[in-house]
């Protein structure tokens, strides 16, 4: 052992010590030039007044008042708020329930997580067409239910511009709730079997080793799985477009196809790029303040 | 653009390291009859055996076909793409795309002309005026059209007429209503409808022109008139549009048009209004036109046209360029004329094509066209985006939709129909 | 592989306990049912003969089963003017996904790993910008993205479409290898320091066998995404290098033409089979135990 170690030993020490640093910055560059230098170009396009291709005449926030000028931006504003609430909330809670039932030691577990996981597999272009026909009442549930006794089963939500936003729900908790049901289970799975057992020997009910023991040690999981339903509810596209196309008139039209809308059926980037700034600075507002606490909570 | 300029300085050392790989995609070899590469939306069934019908034509020729095929949402999905293609400086020879869209890209200097064939095979004198002028940009031609789709068809279930003691074809609105009457006290849905914006925007036309004539029409839905938007004219069209809406039955919204198409044929609805590609769903199930189905023009003495139309890109290369006149060349002969539009259910685009060997509906649509021309009575389809700027077709699409799926006023869908106007000008 | 499964945390008590069991299969039951209606509803459309469809109820079983539209979905369905159905498309899909899926999975891994367990000033901060990413509207990077492309020459090539892919995934995979790696205990972690073991050293060895649970989640969310992807494929590749949901969307929609419901919905479940298969074998890791142990510290 030397006092001094020599200078080629430092400068390896050195290059350890950064290793972190040099491994993550490049990947963080990647993502400050694809996230957020084209956030600001996004941003920079709805002060300009672009139509069918980007042009870069500043000319302020005339495409804002444009937009707020359309009615059927407030819907879609306001669709995402109720859709995105109750699509988290409901799949979060089936994905929750689902994990803790499938993971009592079932016995075709593989089997049931599999057909719990599947509808994310299969492409909203054709499920879609499939849930359009399933909840139009003139040919799926509400006839067959008519058809054998049921004559008064109404289920017509799909073709009332006031409860059409529930259907998208009902097929978006279909399609995503399984995977929720798999970042808890995997989440279960990685809880240490000591803790559970040590729990059952306090004598602590099943119901409450998940409730007060489990749970709380899976806060990471619920971060990523808000994180994941967030942005699949934001994003809804092929969903809304396949099943309700955004009708009855555009009562289920949400930021995603308005801004798609916008931006390549009607040639109005400008709009388009309005509406994608308000919508980042919508989530903004919603997700930082989470993140914050989150990331605070997880440090200590 | 400074926001861009700094992208390219900075991805200037990536570029060469990525060069070799584009490279492998791009093939080198020349053919003396031109390459072209078609971004079309043409992808499935019928309508891909119509493009199939160019394709063939055109490398009969020596020519080599790529095929950019992208469907969905009519067209949306290849505009997407053909965005991304013209941004990252490679785009396809040519394109669908028709109406105003055509002079927007042209605006943006996107296009190439091939004035050069058309003077040479005298476009001019064979193309309704009304539909020249759309493939025009600065007097010279950067599109050639296909086919002709007419918009204005009622299309009906003779039996379920003949259930309700319907005699006619409706040739007015008030003998429309009329009819539907009938059929509704005998338990007949009167109008397959499907509920999609496209789809009520076309019987809004549709009414449009019913009710006011083309004239009206052309003034309105074209010209975009604050005056006529206003009129009083306007408020009886979206009157009978709300009449209509009476005669759909309670489960529309969304359906696709074939559905609608369906229970024409089953006779569970007696009328539809659609275009003519509706036709090839009753062809599709061996239904005879004149027998198992009729089709006669909606109430109106005019003719709204919609046309399927290729644009040419501005490419470089001889290769490429030549393939540019060799297909719009190709895309106006009176042969393909014919065989494409048999496949695809429409009618040809030239108007001195003989239509002997087509159906009995598509012979009524070419002599309608005819006389319309004569009467100055042939309209752009404002629905089927032939009339005006895609932004204001959007507005109207989106007015006319809600006002469709809701119980707002006539009066107040015309004061709103020109406040959405305005915003989209 | 260790497969140690405790038992689970319901402990059988007589009665009451088989009541409990019985509820338990009635609930996980109904949501079956709930998750398969669809798919009985696509695969019995799928078996019918398009004649059948038109006349009869859509929902109704079919009559006549027959498999031509399975057939045509594969391998004659035209798909623009080219009519070899699916089949061409799928093997630009794997080119595509597993690389892609491969890349993000391992970076993100990696980031993750650093930004918990190497912890620097401003790590935090790092991750909640990175994560933020997670939340950009795909439909308006389109442009700026295939102007990038194009200056670097990747514009229409699979190479390019795999760079996008990893650049927006990357939020996700660095958020599911974050957050597990966060409620691992640094106890052996820093006993192999102690010992020392370097950066990789310790990711490669100790790290990454334990994080099973979360590479198949990641791997499970990537594959999907990617696989699933329409928009940067239909945006990003030309022709013949679409990915299979540009040739599923060529088959499925038609503007003015005749629809073939049983082709559709064959061709959809034939897309979403690579998809499914990921989701069998990765579900076969979703075991109690592989990362016990690891875990305490």
């Amino acid at each position: 052992m030397t006092e001094h170690p020599s200078p080629r030993l430092q400068a390896e020490r050195w290059i350890e010590r950064q290793l972190p640093r040099i491994v993550v910055l490049p990947l963080f560059a990647l993502s400050l030039f694809f996230v957020y230098g084209f956030i600001a170009w996004t941003a920079y396009i709805s002060m300009t007044p672009s139509g069918v291709m980007p042009v870069y005449d500043f000319q302020g926030l005339a495409q804002y008042e444009r937009l707020w000028a359309t009615p059927r931006w407030y819907v879609a504003i306001l669709n995402l708020f109720v859709f995105s609430g109750l699509f988290i909330v409901i799949a979060m809670a089936i994905g929750i329930l689902l994990a803790i039932l499938l993971d009592q030691r079932v016995r075709a577990e593989g089997l049931i997580r599999t057909i719990y996981l599947y509808p994310m597999a299969l492409s909203f272009i054709v499920t879609g067409t499939v849930w359009k026909w399933l909840l139009n009442p003139g040919l799926g549930l509400q006839r067959f239910m008519r058809e054998v006794g049921f004559e008064d089963f109404t289920f017509d939500w799909l073709v009332n511009s006031d409860y059409a936003i529930y259907t998208l729900v009902l097929a978006a908790v279909w399609q995503s709730s399984g995977y929720a049901m798999a970042l808890f289970l995997a989440g279960l799975r990685s809880v240490d079997d000591e803790i559970l057992k040590a729990a059952a020997v306090d004598g602590a009910s099943g119901w409450k080793t998940y409730t007060s023991i489990v749970l709380p040690i899976l806060r990471p999981v619920f971060l990523s799985t808000v994180i994941i339903l967030a942005h699949l509810a934001i994003k809804s596209f092929d969903l809304v477009i396949a099943l309700t196309g955004g009708g009855p008139g555009y009562a289920t039209d949400m930021p995603a196809t308005f801004m798609y809308a916008f931006a390549f059926q009607r040639s109005e980037l400008g709009v388009a790029a309005a509406s994608a700034t308000m919508m980042l600075m919508t989530i903004t507002a919603i997700i930082v303040p989470y993140l914050y606490s989150e990331l605070r909570r997880t440090n200590r | 653009m400074r926001l861009f300029r700094g992208l390219n300085s900075a991805m200037h050392a990536a570029k060469h390291a990525a060069c070799a790989v584009a490279a492998l995609g791009v093939s080198s070899a020349v053919h003396a009859e031109g390459t072209v590469e078609v971004l079309h939306w043409w992808t499935s069934g019928g309508e891909a055996k119509a493009v199939g019908t160019l394709k063939d034509a055109f490398e009969a020729q020596g020519g080599t076909w790529v095929d950019s095929p992208i469907a969905g949402g009519g067209g949306d999905a290849a505009m997407t793409a053909l965005r991304a293609r013209v941004v990252a400086g490679n785009p396809p020879t040519a394109v669908q795309l028709k109406g105003p869209g055509i002079q927007e890209w042209a605006q943006q200097g996107a296009l190439n002309d091939v004035q050069e064939v058309a003077t040479a095979e005298h476009w001019d004198s064979v193309l309704p005026p009304a539909l020249a002028t759309i493939m025009k940009y600065d007097g010279n031609y950067v599109a050639a059209p296909v086919n002709i789709h007419r918009v204005d068809w009622l299309w009906a279930n003779p039996e379920a007429l003949a259930k309700a003691g319907v005699e006619d074809m409706p040739t007015t609105w008030e003998e429309f209503n009329a009819a539907a009457d009938k059929l509704q006290a005998a338990g007949i849905t009167p109008l397959g409808h499907g509920g999609q914006a496209w789809q009520d925007a076309t019987l809004f036309e549709d009414v449009v022109l019913g009710v006011g004539g083309p004239d009206f029409y052309r003034k309105a839905l074209v010209e975009l008139d604050p005056e006529a938007l206003a009129s009083p004219t306007m408020v009886a069209s979206f009157d009978q549009l709300r009449k209509l809406r009476g005669y759909v039955d309670p489960n529309f919204p969304g359906r696709d048009w074939n559905l609608a198409t369906a229970m024409v044929m089953r006779g569970e609805a007696a009328f539809q209004i659609m275009g003519d590609w509706a036709k090839g769903e009753f062809l599709a199930a061996g239904k005879v036109p004149g027998e198992d189905f009729l089709c006669a023009p909606t109430p109106g003495n005019g003719f709204v046209l919609n046309s399927d139309s290729f644009t040419f890109f501005k490419v470089s290369g001889e290769d490429k360029l030549k393939g540019q006149q060799v297909l719009a060349s190709l895309i106006m002969s009176p042969e393909f004329q014919k065989t494409f539009n048999l496949a695809k259910g429409s009618i040809p685009a030239r108007t001195d094509v003989s239509l002997d060997d087509f159906d009995m509906c598509a012979q009524k649509s070419h002599e309608d066209l005819l006389k319309a021309v004569e009467s100055d009575a042939l309209v752009p389809s404002m629905a089927h985006e032939m009339a005006i700027p895609r932004s204001v077709r959007g507005e109207i699409l989106d007015l006319v939709t809600e006002f469709f799926n809701s119980d707002m006023s006539s009066e107040d869908a015309t004061e709103r129909l020109s406040a959405a106007i305005m915003r989209a000008m | 592989m260790r497969q140690r499964r405790t038992s689970g945390i319901v402990q059988p008590k007589g009665l009451r306990s088989v009541l409990m069991r019985m509820g338990l299969f009635a609930v996980l039951g109904l949501f079956c049912l709930y998750y398969l209606l669809p798919l009985v509803v696509m695969v019995s459309t799928s078996l019918k003969s398009l004649a059948e469809i038109r006349e009869g109820t859509l929902l109704s079983l079919p009559q006549a089963i027959t498999f031509d539209a399975w057939a045509k979905a594969w391998d004659s369905a035209c798909v623009g003017v080219r009519c070899d159905g699916l089949k061409p498309f799928m093997w630009n899909s794997i080119a595509m996904a597993v690389p892609a899926v491969i890349l993000s999975t391992t970076l993100g891994a990696i980031n993750g790993y650093a930004l918990t367990k190497w912890r620097f000033p401003g790590a935090d901060w790092i991750f909640a910008l990175i994560l933020f990413g997670a939340f950009i509207p795909f439909q308006v990077v389109l442009l700026p993205m295939a102007r990038t492309l194009g200056q670097l020459g990747l514009a229409g090539t699979v190479p390019g479409l795999i760079l996008v892919h990893t650049v927006y995934g990357l939020a996700f995979t660095t958020l599911f290898f974050r957050n597990f790696f966060v409620s691992v205990s640094d106890g052996i972690l820093q006993a192999a320091k102690v010992d020392g073991a370097g950066f990789f050293g310790i990711f490669f060895r100790i790290v990454l066998p334990m994080s099973i649970p979360a590479i198949v989640v990641t791997v499970i969310w990537q594959f999907t995404q990617i696989w699933n992807d329409f928009l940067f494929g239909v945006a990003f590749t030309i022709g013949d290098s679409n990915p299979v949901t540009v040739a599923l969307n060529n088959v499925v929609n038609t503007s003015t033409g005749v629809k073939e419901y049983n082709v559709d919905m064959a061709a959809a479940i034939i897309a979403a089979l690579p998809t499914m298969l990921v989701y069998v074998v990765a579900g076969a890791y979703f075991v109690r135990g592989l990362s016990a142990g690891a875990v305490k510290g």
